[in-house]
């Protein structure tokens, strides 16, 4: 069944928007990443153009983390103390995000920055979780305990603050840090940066798994909502019908997903998170190191 | 009686050896939610005060054009290892789409200097001033655009669709492709013999959203806010009937 989208201004298959909706919910509910990096690229190559593409997407992120969040409330496993402050610095670092790109797009050359921001984040961070789930994989089977909490120099830090669902008693500066980063790589990439924000999370602070997905679908749904209103009012690139066809696929999925996700082990879920960030990783370097087969593209006037 | 009013009225019209009378089978295209493409068939006839001219056969053209917009292609090139792009021309005006349909081979229907006029021929129809001055070779850049516009559908040129009979009937049908704009589509009929333009005739196809893309559109025009707003409050609402509706088929 063919719909024809009023904004993007081209017609496609509803089915295939459908099931896109429903594979990236699925993934969204799982690991508590928006899906952003996923979606986006997809939607480019059935012929979204990609304005309306990355503007739309960050609409149907709102509609799946806000069904994969609510699944997680009912199961306790939100800190939402730790979210508000993650999401302090977030909204911090979405608007000097922001300036960035406005500088970087005065000097051109800003969609290949982008497409190096996401070969290098999603291959350090893809990398660095493998390594590290493999490990966990490993110790779990030769049966010694993992050592969770580590007391280490953040703990030094002044503000301290207890953080009950998390378990943790730290300072808020270490969050509010990781909040600004993700924030600036996420206006700049155009998404929500649950992919940054689950292993920061993890590794740097120290969350337990169970909670860090929860707690990121939180702060998810805040960012990209302010953005979906940002292209909607600024550059109106929000196609709603688009929208509404992925979101329906995807917060059906995100609540499969959520039930897929508590059935796993944590080293498992980490593990299959690592090889879908590097798969995308590589198909993304790939694009920049294989010779296209057509060099030339058309896009809307003005900008280089 | 009738036979003097079809005389006066015959020299009423200002004399022309051959002119198009033409009918369009649709002058409005509506784009609704389940648009996926449209078929215009655009049929005519040849009126003529003096015998048919032997000397060379008619031959008719017919073009479809959508709005023009500029446009900017780019082009990549490796650097460093990477394939990023490099060079960049604007072209000032180009058609959304393009399509003609000619009776003969285009060498027959033709000549250079009566397509450089009436500008008809796809690369004709992109306007590209001032290109010189941002890259070495344009005619490239203009050749991998209608390039690419013609893979997609978007630019079309159908030799010898348009069915002519008896030097005076002709009729074609022209495909317009799911992925259209809208605006006023410019529809153009020529009537050459030995490659000259010997008449044309021009009028224009509607094509417009209407109902719920036209209301959507329009929204998100004129209340960017509402229509942001709006956007927000679909998705919270799904994400939490979805919610609902899990917890619903679980405990149930």
């Amino acid at each position: 069944m063919q719909i024809y989208l009023p904004i993007a201004e081209v017609s496609v298959n509803a089915f295939l928007l459908l099931g896109l909706g429903g594979m990236v919910g699925v993934l969204s509910g799982m690991f508590g990443v928006g899906g952003g990096f996923l979606m986006t690229p997809l939607l480019f190559f059935i012929g979204i153009p990609p304005a309306v593409a990355v503007a739309t997407e960050a609409n149907q992120i709102v509609a799946s983390s806000f069904s994969g969040v609510l699944a997680h409330l009912r199961r306790k496993t939100v800190d939402l103390k730790m979210g508000t402050v993650l999401l302090v610095g977030g909204l911090i670092g979405a608007a000097l995000g922001v300036w960035v790109f406005n500088y970087l797009k005065s000097l051109g050359q800003v969609d290949l920055l982008v497409k190096l921001c996401y070969v290098v984040f999603l291959g350090i961070i893809g990398a660095l979780m493998f390594v590290e789930s493999l490990n966990a994989i490993r110790k779990t089977r030769s049966g010694s305990a993992p050592k969770r909490k580590k007391h280490n120099w953040i703990h030094g830090l002044p503000f301290k603050m207890r953080f009950r669902t998390s378990g943790l008693y730290i300072s808020v500066i270490p969050p509010v840090i990781v909040g600004i980063l993700v924030g600036i790589l996420a206006a700049i990439m155009g998404v929500g940066g649950g992919f940054i924000m689950v292993p920061a999370m993890i590794y740097l602070l120290g969350m337990p798994t169970k909670v860090v997905v929860g707690t990121s679908l939180f702060q998810i749904i805040f960012v990209t909502g302010f953005t979906t209103l940002l292209h909607a009012t600024t550059n109106y690139t929000v196609d709603m019908v688009l929208a509404v066809l992925l979101l329906i696929g995807g917060v059906v999925g995100a609540q499969i997903g959520t039930v897929i996700g508590a059935k796993l082990k944590a080293e498992q879920l980490r593990i299959l998170l690592a090889i879908m960030v590097l798969a995308v990783c590589g198909k993304l370097a790939l694009d920049l190191l294989i010779q296209p087969s057509e060099l030339f593209s058309i896009g809307t006037a003005g900008g280089h | 009686m009738r036979g003097l009013l079809l005389i006066l009225l015959l020299l009423a019209t200002p004399l022309k050896a051959e002119e198009v009378v033409l009918g369009l089978s649709r002058d409005q295209v509506s784009i609704s939610t389940n648009f996926d493409g449209s078929e215009v068939i655009i049929y005519g006839a040849i009126k003529r005060e003096v015998p048919i001219p032997q000397n060379e056969p008619i031959q008719v053209i017919v073009t479809i054009s959508g709005p023009q917009a500029p446009i900017t292609v780019r082009r990549k090139d490796r650097v460093l290892g990477i394939w990023v792009n490099t060079d960049a021309m604007d072209v000032s005006a180009a058609p959304s789409f393009y399509a003609i349909s000619t009776s003969a081979p285009w060498q027959q229907v033709l000549n250079e200097a009566d397509d450089l006029r009436h500008n008809v021929s796809i690369p004709r129809r992109i306007r590209s001033i001032g290109a010189w001055s941002q890259v070495a070779n344009p005619q490239e850049f203009i050749d991998a655009l209608v390039r690419i516009r013609m893979a997609n559908g978007l630019y079309v040129l159908d030799e010898g669709a348009v069915d002519l009979r008896e030097s005076t009937l002709f009729n074609t049908a022209i495909q317009m492709p799911a992925n259209l704009t809208e605006g006023e589509y410019a529809t153009r009929v020529f009537l050459t013999r030995g490659g000259k333009v010997v008449s044309k005739y021009e009028t224009s196809i509607e094509v417009r959203k209407v109902g719920l893309e036209r209301w959507l559109y329009n929204l998100s025009r004129q209340q960017p806010l509402v229509y942001g707003l709006l956007s927000l409050a679909i998705a919270i609402a799904a994400g939490w009937g979805a919610s609902a509706a899990f917890r619903l088929m679980r405990s149930g």
